[in-house]
């Protein structure tokens, strides 16, 4: 396994970046992509990888450094995003780093106690957080959400049931969206994996087989009062800005995907002989790789140019960036579907085969255009973001 | 004991390198640079002494031009404590380093020098060795092993025949094989921790070093392209090429 080296000069990335990148490209190589194949197959993978992930530093980017974390630099997670898709295991990937989304709410709007109890364990991989939003009966759709919270003395009761709930198997953090009464405003809580009262049930999928994706049940379960994050009904904000997070993470997996797609692609184009000549002298072939390369570098142009703006504002985009936020997830996971499915058809026969990472990225392009906010939701956020 | 790391900035490995045109050496600009892997490997090294208690402070040096820091950094990252950067854009040939690794360990009082065996761009394998002569300290080269024993290095060195296990007494040099160890990956905390260790910067006259290079490159040039292969119809055909063609048996 090797990426291919940037050689062209780009005005975005430091020295720091790129020992950054050897960093993450040597995690890769060595925990990861020699086991992507098993683990996939296997349905799961150890659970020591969040503690070696952690001592690696790659858990922490963004968030407080009381708590064990490295300053914001949306360059950081490009990097590591991009470099993770050569692991060839977006199931992983997607467990891995579910605490990218579980976890921000907590560290934004948490009591100081639960933010003590949660993310210095969280980002060392001893702990593992998952966010629980979507539900059987709305998901993108947050306004239909119908899980609740009842206040009693100290504590709030839990009542309701989330789906399609990434790393939901062996969380031990839940961070649940639920509101109070039928009618009240959306909350963000922090829920022990541990209370009395939670039921998981493991998901089988397309793909992101090594991913443990559940749906949950919680009857009647007792959080403390304190695990509320921010003000009880005023949850609707915090989980907006922890989408936008998700979304340029997502965009940027969805690139680096998309490069291994072109990658290997190329490389089997080289290789392959047929009618006495290689795949790549084939018109309808080169054409195909140049289709592939025309679409990457449009998106990475785009994207570090949302990731700079990013960093401008200090991750704190006005309705204009939050819009670009959605449309490059989309744009993104195109560019992923379109060169995966160029790619499975230059590998013909071999990209339809268990075991090649191509065959693994075609199945997991639904979840990138769907999960984090399904495409036709991105564009009418956009369309609102801009005021059409 | 201190330790000096030699650290030196060279193409990527996983860049494909190209001549110049002109055929006077190899096209580096706009060309992803890194650390060289075997000074990696000696860098680990140190490192892992400090880890065990042996080594009390590691020093990483390099000589070159500016961006060199940006190597010098990697190595802090990986657990240097400084760096020392000899600043020059001159060409620097292997008698010059050792020169200038003299001054800094005589300069910064090392009782050990780990350096890579040879750098995957000029494939010289001469400066450790060099440095040594100059130094008049002992020295091991291709180590595949370091084991310390008080005034004394237990090194095991990778030769044609086996493994040969030699013990040199301090201060010495001591140039890394490739399966001394697995260099680690520097983690992001340390990352950019490293961005806040001292780097002292010097010039080869301020060490009143000679860098004039006394090897002259007469040309360098694309190593011929592999041609295709035949198929032999027989076993008799193949020996027969074998022998009378190829003239390998």
């Amino acid at each position: 396994m090797s990426s291919p080296m940037q050689s062209l000069a780009s005005p975005f990335y430091g020295p720091e970046h790129e020992d950054f990148r050897a960093t993450v490209r040597r995690f890769v190589e060595r925990e990861i992509a020699p086991h992507a194949d098993e683990w996939d197959e296997a349905g799961s993978f150890p659970r020591a990888l969040y503690e070696k992930a952690g001592a690696a530093g790659l858990l922490a980017i963004g968030f407080p450094e009381e708590y064990g974390g490295i300053a914001d630099d949306p360059f950081l997670r490009l990097i590591l995003c991009e470099e993770l898709a050569w692991g060839g295991n977006g199931g992983v990937q997607a467990s891995l780093f579910s605490h990218t989304i579980g976890a921000p709410p907590i560290a934004a709007a948490g009591h100081p106690d639960v933010k003590q109890r949660w993310l210095p364990d969280i980002l060392a991989g001893r702990a593992i957080s998952a966010l629980a939003i979507t539900e059987p009966g709305g998901g993108s759709d947050v306004a239909g959400l119908s899980t609740q919270i009842r206040r009693e003395g100290n504590e709030y009761v839990l009542n309701g049931r989330k789906i399609f709930i990434t790393s939901a198997m062996r969380a031990d953090v839940f961070t649940v969206a639920a509101r109070c009464g039928q009618d009240g405003g959306l909350s963000l809580i922090v829920v022990d994996a541990k209370s009395p009262g939670i039921t998981r049930t493991a998901l089988k999928k397309t793909g992101w087989w090594s991913s443990d994706t559940a749906e949950l049940v919680f009857e009647d379960v007792r959080v403390p009062a304190i695990n509320l994050l921010g003000e009880e009904g005023r949850g609707f904000r915090l989980i907006m800005n922890n989408f936008n997070g998700e979304r340029v993470t997502l965009a940027a997996t969805a690139l680096g995907a998309a490069q291994v797609c072109y990658h290997d692609a190329l490389a089997w184009a080289r290789l392959r002989q047929t009618f006495g000549k290689r795949l790549a002298d084939h018109q309808v072939i080169r054409h195909k790789l140049a289709d592939m390369k025309m679409r990457l570098e449009a998106t990475r142009g785009w994207l570090e140019m949302v990731a700079w703006r990013l960093r401008q504002c200090s991750g704190k985009p006005n309705a204009e960036l939050i819009a670009e936020i959605c449309l490059i997830k989309n744009f993104s996971t195109q560019t992923m579907q379109f060169c995966a499915d160029c790619a499975v058809q230059i590998m013909g026969g071999m990209g339809f085969m268990r075991g090649s990472r191509i065959e693994r990225i075609y199945r997991e392009v639904k979840v990138m255009m769907i999960g984090g906010g399904a495409e036709e939701i991105m564009k009418d956020l956009a369309a609102r973001q801009l005021d059409f | 004991m201190k330790v000096l790391v030699g650290v030196k900035r060279v193409i990527d490995a996983n860049v494909k390198a190209r001549v110049k045109s002109d055929g006077t050496g190899v096209e580096t600009a706009n060309v992803k640079m890194a650390m060289n892997p075997f000074c990696e490997i000696a860098t680990e090294q140190a490192v892992r002494m400090k880890e065990a208690g042996s080594v009390t402070e590691i020093i990483a040096a390099s000589c070159g031009p500016a961006a060199n820091v940006e190597t010098l950094r990697t190595a802090l990252a990986m657990g240097a404590d400084r760096g020392v950067h000899v600043q020059t854009d001159a060409e620097l040939q292997p008698l010059a380093i050792a020169k200038l690794l003299k001054s800094v360990a005589e300069k910064e009082q090392v009782q050990l020098v780990i350096l890579g065996k040879q750098a995957i761009d000029n494939d010289f394998n001469q400066t450790g060795q060099m440095l040594a002569a100059l130094l008049g300290w002992s020295q091991a080269t291709f180590a595949s092993a370091i084991e310390v024993a008080g005034e004394w290095l237990k090194v095991t060195r990778e030769v044609d025949g086996g493994l040969e296990h030699v013990e040199v007494k301090l201060p010495a040099v001591v140039t890394a094989d490739l399966r001394l160890n697995e260099p680690r990956y520097a983690s992001l905390p340390n990352i950019m921790k490293a961005k806040k260790k001292p780097i002292d910067t010097l010039t080869p006259d301020a060490l009143g070093v000679d860098v004039t290079p006394r090897l002259k490159t007469l040309k360098v040039s694309e190593p011929p392209a592999r041609k295709a292969g035949i198929k032999v119809e027989s076993v008799a055909q193949l020996v027969d090429k074998l022998k009378n063609e190829a003239q390998v048996i």
